[in-house]
């Protein structure tokens, strides 16, 4: 067959698996290949378990020749991003402190993806404990942008969205904490989806920031995104905040792309001074083409959204500092013995492991939320924050009373070079400007390619926000838009990416 | 600092202390709940399991997990909060209290901080004297336990000194409720007294609340002692110091009496008391310095994350309140009133431990008295012997229900057995013979009715005895006792003595 298995979508594996037009362990070998070939260069794997993907693909081959009925998703391999927690395979978090942490249970998402059936090819590369928007921060080298392998695949989960930019597999597993799903997927022209809080369970999510974190699809269009994203969703028992609902009929929303008489919201805001014109210019054409498609447009304003990002810089560590306490040494994980000391004690230790286990981002963090939770500090600090992150949620709640969806570019800019922001915390941190303002108020977001910008000729991204719990709205406009700009482009955005020459290093 | 040169382990005498000085109490206690599963997992919660089987990723603190609230403990610590009069909050959340200890699996314990469950109020705690102290309660708040730390190589077990530690996460994640006093004062030197009322009477409320098996020994209650002094008529308070994991009613009287007695010494020598948490040496009944502790320990509290509030409707509220018991206080004077008991023996019941068992009995259909006799007589001395368990452990070992008192009562009031009879039957029944009509049975215990049998025994008797009979015939009435015992012996026991005396008297004198 003349069908390049590692460029199909995850809809296109499921009918030619259904239709036994394939098996999954040729799919599988197939992504495998394509990691030997192109992951050298590309980096977006901290571990791939070829045995394990193999194993659950040829089981599911079995199955399905034995006329069992099968998931839809069954034998479609996925990627996931090391923040999950996976029983028997490594999970670094990007990070030395973990090295060697091999968990003895599985995320829900991990369990509701194995029983689906779906092979996981391996775990994907990210800023240590997701701190980033880069992959710059993981202690284990970044991951490049598979359109400019100078540049940056975003973050800080740049493996999961540069694992699918480079055809190595066909769906991954993001986590998003203020963009972290989004912004990767703008950068490398793939799709992203961080779903409305709670609806994806967060039990085995290794947490950054509780209140913040949310699990979502990355994909290569967006009925893949909608099909994972229902896999993903729904509530579990494990996750006290896990919303007890079904999941929102985001697929059925994605396969009827219909938008006629839907309110687009423009975020003043979030458009304009500051966006990289090109960004700036792929945007303007998305929107009109929303209004052919029968959308009506309106711009709101949430003025709050100018604190978003000062909250989120206290939201954000405060809780990442309690989170990232448990990381001591005592129970798993790395241990450092401080040098010079003969019996040291436990708390010597502690301190040991951290100072040598933890990269300068996350101590960074750690530092400012110690300080933003201290006594004396609270109220000006943590206290003030929560009142923005109010007030963000009821800038949200005005514009949808007069919008049905928000939409924005997801990032200011294409992606950057390396190197260029890593030295200024702030630069870095104002990449996530039109990403973070979901991430407080909790309602769900979806980053699709909206072309090239014409200066650089990398991709930029178009982001749709939508109320809590009506993430099938995403869907429905991310489709629309999808269908009209294939139509304008002929064919996939990726398929102007650079040929990755494959070499053979190896991953 | 000079006041620090000041030797702090000298006391001064009782009389000086109260001569001079006002204590300020607040007592905060810890109770581990009995719910069959932890605070924020299904782990098991069984006392003394092997280290570390009664773990998981959530108990663990392992990456990725993430607490669910047990109900049955917010309902536990409802409960709780309605007998101690408490106002109930309609709204409340878990903070994070972060702190780093080896034995705290996520350096956070999961705890309240300014929305306890439960707030403002009092339990009132009867003393000696037969009047009521009461202690305002400041909150109460549901928490979880740490693991537990074992220093191994030192001589005191103390991390001191050791070589190495152990942690065992077995308790890690038990649900502890933590009931917090407000500052207690006007205790003059009824202090040590009221410390220990209120850790006995909460004591025995948790217990009739069926919430926690509250063992001070094994730790599933543990009380900390906040004390001050101030000077007599001021009403600022002193700096406080913090006597940590006081763990017997005993020890609560004496750590509170210790400290004032110290604390007095370094005031009284113009030194200045140092904050800090102290800890208390059962053996020898002093406190040593622990750690400097100031208002200043930071905590970071924040509300936790991972949690969703908890928020009982009032509906759930008043539901729980129904199901609360009557306060132990309340119960036993009630009981003392029904079962016509003296102060003294309604004392002896309550510190056998025997209300609930002679209420069963009586419920039985046994006699008060009849119950309160055979409970606390031979099968105290027996359980006592047993390395003191409980009478009720005792008898529920060996099966010794409150029908064999019913039935050992009915056997004497039927005139089959005489009381020394009655005994050797419960004896038999202590021994495992069986039920007390089978023991006598097998036993042979049955009252001669024969009056014939018994005239012939008192003729052998006075005769054998003339001098003796000459006094009972002489006036000396009480003489007859010394007959009467023959009379018994002659009769192997087997005879109702009333009757013999009856017999020995209407032959003697008339």
């Amino acid at each position: 067959m003349t069908t390049d298995l590692t460029r199909a979508s995850a809809a296109e594996l499921s009918d030619l698996l259904a239709q036994g037009e394939t098996s999954s362990v040729e799919v599988t070998q197939s992504l495998l290949n394509r990691t030997d070939a192109v992951d050298g260069d590309v980096h977006a794997y901290l571990h791939v378990d070829r045995e394990g993907a193999l194993a659950t693909a040829r089981d599911i081959d079995a199955r399905r020749a034995a006329g069992e009925e099968l998931h839809r998703l069954a034998g479609v391999p996925i990627a996931v991003k090391d923040v999950m927690a996976t029983k028997g395979l490594p999970t670094t978090c990007g990070s030395k402190i973990l090295e060697g942490w091999i968990p003895p249970y599985d995320a829900t998402v991990v369990t509701r993806i194995k029983q689906a059936g779906m092979p996981i090819l391996g775990k994907t590369n990210m800023d240590e404990f997701a701190m980033g928007s880069s992959t710059e921060h993981s202690a284990y080298g970044p991951t490049r942008n598979p359109w400019d392998l100078d540049r940056i695949p975003g973050g800080s989960g740049g493996g999961s969205s540069a694992v699918v930019a480079s055809f190595q597999a066909p769906l991954a597993i993001g986590t998003d904490t203020g963009g972290s799903i989004r912004q990767p997927a703008a950068v490398t022209g793939t799709v992203g989806t961080k779903p409305t809080y709670g609806g994806v369970s967060r039990y085995g999510l290794v947490a950054l920031a509780s209140s913040l974190d949310q699990a979502g699809p990355c994909t290569r269009t967006v009925l893949d995104a909608a099909l994972l994203h229902e896999v993903m969703g729904g509530h579990d028992p494990m996750d006290s905040t896990s919303i007890n609902a079904p999941v929102p009929a985001v697929v059925e929303a994605a396969r009827r792309a219909d938008v006629k008489g839907m309110k687009i919201g423009i975020v003043r805001e979030l458009t304009g001074d500051g966006f990289q014109a090109g960004v700036q210019a792929r945007f303007d054409e998305s929107v009109q083409h929303l209004v052919d498609a029968g959308a009506e447009v309106v711009e709101v304003s949430c003025p709050s959204f100018e604190a978003a990002l000062a909250a989120y810089y206290l939201i954000l560590p405060s809780e990442a500092s309690s989170n990232l306490a448990k990381f001591d040494a005592m129970r798993y994980g790395m241990r450092v013995l401080p040098e010079g000391i003969d019996d040291p004690s436990a708390e010597q230790v502690m301190a040991a492991t951290r100072d040598a286990g933890f990269g300068d981002e996350v101590k960074r963090r750690i530092i400012l939320g110690t300080y933003a939770l201290s006594s004396g500090y609270y109220d000006a600090y943590y206290g003030s924050a929560q009142k923005v992150r109010r007030l963000i949620a009821d800038d949200f709640s005005r514009a949808f009373d007069t919008a049905d969806v928000l939409v924005s570019p997801t990032a200011p800019t294409t992606a950057f070079r390396f190197g260029d922001k890593i030295d200024d915390p702030m630069a870095m941190y104002l990449n996530d400007i039109a990403t973070i303002p979901a991430n407080l108020a909790g309602v769900p977001g979806m980053s699709l390619p909206s072309g090239l910008a014409d200066e650089d000729g990398l991709p930029a991204g178009f982001q749709i926000l939508a109320p809590a719990a009506a993430d099938e709205r995403l869907y429905a406009v991310g489709s629309a838009l999808e269908q009209r700009l294939l139509a304008s482009w002929g064919g996939p955005l990726l398929g102007r990416a650079p040929e990755l020459s494959t070499t053979t290093k190896g991953a | 600092m000079a006041s620090t040169q000041i030797d702090t382990e000298a006391t001064i005498a009782w009389d000086d202390v109260l001569a001079s000085f006002d204590p300020v109490m607040g007592l905060e206690v810890h109770v581990e709940l009995g719910t069959n599963t932890k605070m924020f997992c299904g782990c098991a919660t069984e006392f003394g399991a092997e280290p570390n089987t009664q773990v998981c990723p959530v108990c663990l603190g392992l990456p990725g997990a993430l607490p669910v609230v047990n109900e049955t403990a917010v309902e536990s610590a409802i409960r709780i909060g309605l007998a101690l009069n408490c106002e109930i909050a309609e709204w409340c959340r878990f903070a994070r209290k972060n702190y780093f200890y080896p034995d705290m699996p996520k350096n956070f314990q999961t705890s309240q901080y300014d929305e306890p469950i439960a707030f403002n109020g009092f339990l009132d705690v009867e003393l000696e004297d037969g009047t009521t102290y009461r202690v305002d309660i400041e909150r109460a708040h549901m928490e979880e336990d740490t693991g537990k730390s074992l220093h191994v190589g030192g001589s005191t077990g103390r991390i001191h000194g050791a070589t190495h530690s152990l942690v065992d996460y077995n308790r890690a994640g038990i649900p502890l409720i933590e009931i917090v006093t407000k500052p207690l004062t006007g205790a003059g030197e009824r202090a040590p007294e009221i410390a220990k009322a209120y850790v006995a009477t909460l004591r025995d409320l948790l217990k009739a609340l069926d919430v926690s098996d509250v063992k001070m020994e094994q730790g599933s209650m543990r009380c900390d002692v906040n004390l001050s002094l101030m000077p007599k008529g001021s009403d600022t308070f002193g700096t406080r110091t913090e006597t940590k994991n006081v763990n017997s009613l005993r020890s609560v009287e004496r750590a509170v009496r210790y400290e004032m007695c110290r604390h007095g010494a370094i005031l009284q020598a113009g030194g200045t008391i140092l904050q800090e948490t102290r800890h208390w040496h059962e053996d020898t009944g002093i406190t040593t310095s622990g750690r400097p502790k100031s208002d200043a320990d930071d905590y970071r509290y924040f509300p936790e994350p991972d949690l969703v509030p908890v928020a009982p409707s009032r509906e759930t509220v008043e539901a729980l309140r129904a199901t609360l018991p009557e306060p132990p206080a309340q119960r036993r004077k009630r009981l003392q009133g029904e079962w016509g008991f003296s102060d003294l023996e309604m004392r002896d019941v309550l510190n056998a431990g025997l209300v609930d068992l002679i209420g069963e009995t009586v419920e039985a259909g046994a006699t008060p008295a009849g119950a309160r006799k055979w409970w606390s007589g031979e099968i105290a001395r027996r359980a006592n012997a047993e390395g003191g368990v409980s009478v009720a452990d005792y008898a529920a070992e060996r099966s010794i229900t409150p029908a064999h008192v019913v039935e050992l009562e009915g056997l004497v009031t039927s005139g089959r057995l005489n009381d020394s009879m009655a005994r050797q039957a419960w004896e038999g029944v202590l021994d495992g013979e069986g039920t007390p009509t089978a023991v006598a049975d097998a036993r042979g215990l049955e009252l001669v009715q024969d009056d014939g049998a018994l005239e012939a025994a008192v003729d052998k008797v006075i005769e054998a005895n003339a001098d003796v009979a000459q006094k009972v015939r002489d006036g000396k009435v009480q003489a007859a006792g010394a007959l009467i015992g023959q009379v018994m012996k002659e009769m192997k026991g087997q005879a109702d003595a009333g009757k013999a005396r009856e017999i020995i008297l209407s032959k003697l004198t008339s």
